[in-house]
């Protein structure tokens, strides 16, 4: 009876002891995460694991990035993962982020320079969720001096300068270069003079895109020498334009080639000129110049998009003869079947060096040849590497990390 | 000296910029933002000198009277028009004259000013109208190109009939008994991602080459064709 006494005190005395140190732990904010259990805490679905939290790498800073690794009952009644943060390990979580099912990483917007720690819970689809998942350790976001992420693209730029200043170099010495027959550059001549006979303008479309696209500057590139020889035949050119900046450029290089074509007089502001900014108002109005002035030679040298047919096609109803050239890879089938020559691709940016002949910019097509060599050797090697894939050669990491980065390269490169 | 400053602000220019690529810091992010703010505020200032241009064109038009130039009369009005309703009404939110308006004739439109009636009933139509020329044109142009003169012709003929063949019902309805890789849709898909590909990927690395080399050119000044004078 005595004893029984005792062990009931001995009770009372334990669940007191732990009820006052619950009560110390909670005011402290001591919870363990995956301990801790709430009303709506479905103890059946796994916590995620693995949690990871780390620095966003190649960013601007005040971004850090979370991964961890679903439950093995990921698919049967999650709906996704709450995120939870804190600057103290141990206490004041918060929600910052929910992602649906399936992500396995999160980025959160942080302040650089301080720790920050997260845990994560999966919740189910009646609201309820998993027990939270273990503290990542603590975190700290800062930016980056160097896009690490970028060095296939420094590593190429670096090379093709080398390529470039060589041949450059080499052609300055004196050294000849053989340059293809790229036929539509040659029909430039023609064009320009069958223009001046039949006493019609000649009209020059400098695409429609603005002048940060490569293609515009290739395009005013040509205008430079078409214009020069148009004032030397004493001929005209009409230069429509949808871009005020590209407008301005135009003018700029129309004048200055009248001017060392030794005819400054014969330039007239007019010949370049602003239409509209709408795409199709834009064909609609070079097809009613097409329709109106006849020109005897149309050139659509630059950016292209759906209405590159509507500008050729109408130009072929006219009977003018026409020549093309774009980058744009869909609008090149539209362009070969309604005009006369059309430049395609590369050669669009080739046109300055064929038509000036300068040594120095020849020798800038040696290094894109060079280039090209370069990127189909390593195409070649891929491919073989890729067909012994199987083999005990590509079973290595050194290997296999070597064609992964070959194909992010040019993952990068081209933006497939 | 005329030539020279171009070359430097482009060659400095180009430098800064592709070390700017390479940099992820908010320094560099925030220099690259000033720069394209500055392309904007450039970009507003030529649309002066696009509107002038445009104004004298048809104003030489409607002087000389060239074909067409009661044409210009409609433009230039019409130009007058939107840039007085966008600049007294508000081009995206309704100024104070637009509700005003609107509450007096008790008007419930559900665009918010009277510019945007303008381009949803104005100009995307007239936009929408061009642009549905494209389908006579491509039958016109296709018409054309699919003439068998040659081999070559021929092939481009027969690839063409499969593709357009392929991508109707009736196509797949023909070749539905067929094994599935002789299945048209099957053929057309291989073409199309295989030939068809390979040539555009090769085109493709040409492209991106000759961008790298032209960007450089610029940069290095061996390229000057920019400025005009053919060289």
């Amino acid at each position: 009876m005595k004893s029984m006494f005792v062990i009931r005190i001995l009770r009372i005395v334990f669940v007191f002891l732990v009820s006052f140190l619950s009560l110390i732990l909670a005011q402290e904010g001591l919870e363990v995460p995956g301990d801790f259990i709430e009303e709506d805490t479905l103890i059946n679905i796994l916590a995620p694991t693995e949690i990871k939290a780390f620095d966003t790498p190649n960013d601007a800073g005040e971004n850090i990035t979370i991964q961890w690794r679903a439950p093995k009952d990921e698919a049967s009644i999650i709906t996704g993962y709450e995120i939870y943060r804190s600057e103290d390990k141990y206490r004041g979580y918060e929600i910052v982020g929910f992602v649906g099912k399936g992500t396995l990483e999160f980025k959160n917007r942080t302040k650089d320079g301080i720790e920050y720690y997260y845990k994560l819970r999966a919740k189910a689809s009646d609201g309820k969720c998993s027990p939270f998942s273990e503290i990542s350790k603590g975190a700290v976001s800062r930016p980056q001096f160097f896009h690490t992420g970028r060095i296939n693209a420094l590593v190429a730029i670096v090379v093709f300068l080398c390529l470039l200043l060589y041949f450059v170099s080499t052609a300055k010495k004196g050294k000849s270069l053989f340059i293809r027959r790229i036929a539509g550059l040659d029909a430039l001549d023609d064009a320009v003079g069958r223009a001046t006979e039949m006493g019609k303008p000649i009209l020059y479309v400098p695409g429609l895109s603005s002048m940060s696209d490569v293609a515009t500057i290739a395009s005013i590139n040509i205008l430079g020498p078409v214009a020069k020889k148009v004032a030397e035949y004493e001929s005209t050119i009409l230069v429509p334009n949808r871009n005020p900046i590209v407008m301005t450029v135009a003018r700029q290089v129309v004048k200055e080639s009248f001017l060392e074509a030794g005819r400054p007089d014969a330039f007239n502001e007019d010949m370049v000129f602003f239409l509209t900014d709408s795409q199709f108002g834009y064909a609609a109005a070079v097809d009613g110049i097409m329709m109106r002035e006849k020109p005897a030679t149309n050139l659509f040298l630059g950016m292209f998009w759906a209405e590159s047919l509507l500008l050729a096609e109408t130009g072929n109803m006219t009977g003018a003869i026409q020549i093309a050239g774009t980058d744009a890879v869909s609008q090149l089938p539209f362009f070969v079947v309604a005009c006369d020559y059309t430049i395609i691709g590369e050669e669009l940016y080739a046109a300055s060096a064929y038509l000036s002949r300068t040594p120095m910019l020849v020798g800038s097509l040696k290094a894109q040849d060079m280039g090209k060599a370069i990127i189909i050797i390593v195409i070649v090697l891929s491919f073989i590497l890729s067909i012994v894939n199987t083999g005990f050669l590509l079973s290595t990491h050194i290997t296999n990390s070597f064609l992964s980065t070959i194909i992010e390269f040019f993952q990068n490169m081209f933006n497939v | 000296m005329r030539r020279k400053i171009p070359l430097t602000i482009a060659f400095i220019f180009g430098i800064v910029m592709i070390i700017q690529f390479f940099i992820p810091h908010p320094v560099s992010r925030d220099f690259y933002q000033t720069i394209l703010d500055w392309i904007v505020i450039v970009f507003a200032f030529t649309y002066i000198l696009a509107v002038t241009s445009l104004i004298r064109m048809h104003k030489g038009k409607i002087k000389h009277k060239k074909q067409g130039w009661g044409f210009s009369y409609i433009t230039i009005i019409s130009l007058a028009v939107t840039a007085v309703i966008g600049v007294v009404g508000g081009a995206f939110q309704p100024t104070q004259i637009t509700t005003w308006l609107f509450g007096r004739f008790n008007l419930q439109i559900e665009q918010s000013t009277i510019l945007m009636l303008i381009y949803t009933y104005v100009q995307i139509p007239m936009g929408a109208t061009m642009f549905s020329l494209l389908a006579f044109f491509i039958a016109s142009a296709a018409f054309r190109a699919f003439k068998a003169r040659n081999l070559t012709a021929i092939l481009l003929l027969l690839t063409a009939f499969i593709v357009m063949l392929g991508r109707v019902p009736i196509g797949m309805l023909i070749t539905r008994r067929l094994p599935e890789i002789f299945q048209l849709s099957n053929i057309v898909e291989w073409i199309l991602k295989y030939p068809n590909m390979a040539a555009q990927r090769g085109i493709l690395i040409g492209v991106g080459l000759g961008m790298i080399a032209t960007a450089l050119k610029i940069i290095l000044g061996v390229e000057r064709g920019y400025l005009g004078g053919g060289d």
